[in-house]
């Protein structure tokens, strides 16, 4: 790891988090507007950790619901079934379908559930003030960036499927009570990603190589 | 007021102090500290973005006017529209799930391509309209939020679990989404806030602001 160099914000530089900006800024005053775009200035966002931690822990909440209470119900003529995420998955893998079972097994089970830890255990090195594995850090924060928008697929699955299968007496596909959830949680960790400032994981480094 | 130095660039993820240098066409500039991409010399950048912005206006109305999919089963069938597809859910008393749908594979799409032609539209023409800024701020919020491409994958895993019961019928805006998935992805990688922003700059120069 080569020296990270110096901070904007510890010269005293403020970048606008809209057109980029860098202007001159005495101290992080709430009044501050950026003097191209008139979005409010801040050196780091503003309350990112309790933020975060908010919607990360309403998140943990409701993944407990999303997994365990019904996505989808299924009614044909010779079978009824009721399915929670992971039991559609299987029945997905048992019908022939093993490549689709482990989109949708990625989608809806692991990206939810990596988010959820990957972000925990970021804020915890934040709060730590850790310096250790900076590159790592860095990397797994931008992997939740990237696929956190993929989990939606089972919300997509559901609409669809819940209204083109609507044949009087031979199939009915229902929504269930799990897919407000699942789809909250969805939104959820995505908020809670958002509100992360990735720019307090370099700030100890600086710190301790500056002192 | 805070004073603003044109020469110098923060990096968004680090925070790193660097001084701006002139890009050759095509190449992106990456922070040395964390490897960010901090910006992008794209070459046309404004007329390619708004060729594929009216093209990709185009398929989302014919994506959402038309049935993606039909089924058939011993000569019952039914084939939805999107629009039809988030009513009939909630219709089904699942209004929680069917507005995720409708913000995110409806509204946000078809926002964020008015948007883009308020903004390209004029830029073209090399002048640029009131609420510049305010447009590009929107367009940061609502970009996590739309997710055409997802909602692409969805209706490819709908079609496999539907094949082993039903007779498919593929619609005309299938073909359309999977269509407006790729402008879309074109789209992100052609258009260039910072031609926005200069302009920007130079207009409010000239009004001397």
């Amino acid at each position: 790891m080569d020296w990270p160099g110096r901070s904007a914000a510890g010269q005293g530089f403020c970048s606008c988090h809209v057109c980029g900006l860098v202007s001159k800024l005495e101290q992080d005053d709430l009044a501050a507007r950026c003097p191209r775009c008139t979005t409010r200035l801040h050196f780091r966002k503003p309350d990112s950790l309790h933020r975060c931690w908010a919607f990360l822990i309403a998140a943990y909440i409701l993944y407990i619901p999303a997994n365990l209470m019904i996505m989808m119900e299924t009614g044909t003529l010779i079978s009824y079934r009721k399915d929670t995420i992971l039991s559609g998955v299987i029945h997905l893998w048992h019908n022939g379908n093993p490549g689709i079972a482990v989109i949708v097994f990625i989608a809806s089970i692991l990206v939810p559930l990596f988010k959820l830890v990957v972000l925990t255990l970021l804020l915890v090195s934040v709060r730590r003030g850790s310096t250790w594995g900076i590159k790592h850090r860095i990397l797994l924060y931008r992997i939740v960036e990237l696929v956190g928008r993929w989990s939606m697929l089972d919300i997509f699955v559901v609409t669809l499927l819940a209204a083109l299968v609507q044949i009087q007496s031979f199939a009915t596909v229902r929504a269930g009570t799990g897919a407000i959830a699942f789809g909250a949680v969805v939104v959820l960790t995505m908020f809670a990603a958002m509100e992360f400032d990735p720019r307090l994981m370099w700030d100890p480094l600086r710190k301790e190589r500056e002192l | 007021m805070p004073a603003p130095h044109t020469t110098l660039i923060a990096c968004p993820e680090c925070d790193l102090l660097l001084r701006e240098i002139p890009l050759p066409p095509g190449r992106s500039a990456c922070c040395h500290c964390c490897g960010a991409t901090l910006y992008r010399n794209l070459p046309d950048s404004v007329n390619r973005s708004l060729a594929l912005t009216l093209a990709a206006a185009i398929l989302y109305l014919i994506a959402n006017s038309f049935p993606i999919l039909g089924i058939n089963l011993q000569g019952n069938g039914n084939a939805v529209t999107l629009l039809q597809a988030v009513h009939d859910l909630w219709n089904q008393d699942m209004p929680l799930v069917s507005s995720l749908t409708f913000v995110t594979a409806i509204f946000v799409p078809a926002l964020e391509l008015c948007l883009m032609l308020y903004l390209l539209l004029p830029l073209y023409r090399g002048h640029l309209l009131p609420g510049t800024s305010q447009v590009m701020r929107l367009l940061q919020v609502i970009k996590p939020w739309g997710m055409i491409e997802v909602f692409m994958l969805g209706i490819l895993v709908s079609l496999v679990k539907l094949v082993q019961d039903f007779k498919i019928i593929p619609g005309v805006a299938l073909w359309s989404f999977g269509g407006l998935t790729l402008l879309l992805a074109a789209l992100a990688s052609s258009f260039n806030p910072r031609d926005v922003w200069s302009h920007l700059d130079v207009k409010q120069r000239r009004e001397g602001v």
